[in-house]
């Protein structure tokens, strides 16, 4: 175990915002990108519906 | 030796190079490979963050590594399959050649972009600088560029056809750029640091941290085929809307 408190584990040891801004950026990224991917799908099998 | 020639006749790969049938294996294996991306960043993260112990130069900053080489590997690894696909499409002219490499390109230019912004967020504690005009992060730079540009092509052309043609030739021609990216740290004099994994030489990292460097990587592979297979299947319908396997496919509201 690294940390003693959940303070000490958000600080990073002063290197927080490095350390949360790579990590939030991934997840960032993916959840967009599942949304994203989702929402077109969807979008492709309501267009054949359409026909 | 197995007999190879035997293999086709009891397994047909070549079936699931046909749109229907990929399209219906591929709606299986995504809840897999997602599900295995989940379990493995779960384990990766509690390894990087609770394992692994502080680095004894760069303190807690380093942590930032174990998002930071599985984007950066499979940033370069996917356009490495991407243009695989490309030539396969050029060549064979298969449908779901092209489209797999249609379907790759988000997420290998997502892929960079990470590389790209947790090497930054990492270069500035580790070396004083977010960025640097060096040959690593140059070529990685282009890199992104080659895959925007590959989605841009894609897009400029209205027949999908014709742009699976010309997109292609251009992953063929920008695949030079990715052992320019791999060996960059050791060609030319970089800022960025060599490999920690070199193949057939003992990593230069301790365990815990190779551990969740290795999982977190995994975990970014599995990611990377779900959405590329998901992208696909979008793709699949999107292209093949006129014909009948398609039509049969909404009927049933799957």
């Amino acid at each position: 175990m690294n940390w003693g408190s959940w303070q000490a584990f958000w600080s990073m040891g002063g290197y927080g915002g490095y350390v949360w801004g790579a990590y939030g950026a991934v997840a960032l990224v993916a959840a967009v990108e599942i949304v994203a991917l989702r929402a077109r799908l969807a979008r492709a099998r309501r267009a054949l519906r359409r026909r | 030796m197995e007999d190879l020639s035997a293999a086709p006749a009891g397994f047909h790969l070549f079936r699931y190079a046909a749109p229907p049938q990929f399209y219906a294996l591929a709606g299986k294996a995504v809840p897999f490979f997602a599900g295995l991306a989940t379990i493995l960043a779960a384990v990766g993260l509690y390894l990087g963050f609770f394992v692994a112990p502080t680095d004894a130069q760069q303190g807690e900053a380093y942590r930032i590594m174990f998002v930071h080489v599985p984007a950066a590997w499979m940033a370069m690894f996917i356009y490495v399959v991407m243009a695989g696909w490309a030539s396969l499409g050029l060549i064979l002219n298969t449908r779901m050649s092209a489209i797999m490499a249609s379907a790759l390109a988000p997420t290998g230019a997502l892929m960079a972009f990470l590389a790209l912004w947790t090497g930054a967020l990492w270069g500035r504690p580790a070396w004083g600088t977010y960025w640097d005009w060096d040959a690593r992060m140059t070529s990685t730079l282009i890199l992104l560029f080659l895959y925007m540009g590959f989605m841009a092509l894609h897009s400029a052309i209205d027949d999908a056809r014709r742009a699976d043609r010309a997109s292609g030739v251009l992953a063929l021609v920008g695949v030079v750029n990715v052992p320019i990216i791999y060996f960059s740290v050791q060609w030319w004099n970089s800022l960025h640091q060599g490999s920690s994994i070199t193949l057939g030489r003992a990593p230069t990292i301790a365990t815990p941290m190779l551990a969740a460097m290795l999982i977190m990587s995994l975990a970014f592979w599995m990611y990377c085929i779900a959405m590329a297979l998901t992208r696909a299947r979008a793709i699949v319908l999107e292209r093949e809307r006129a014909a009948d396997w398609v039509r049969a496919l909404a009927g049933s509201g799957t």
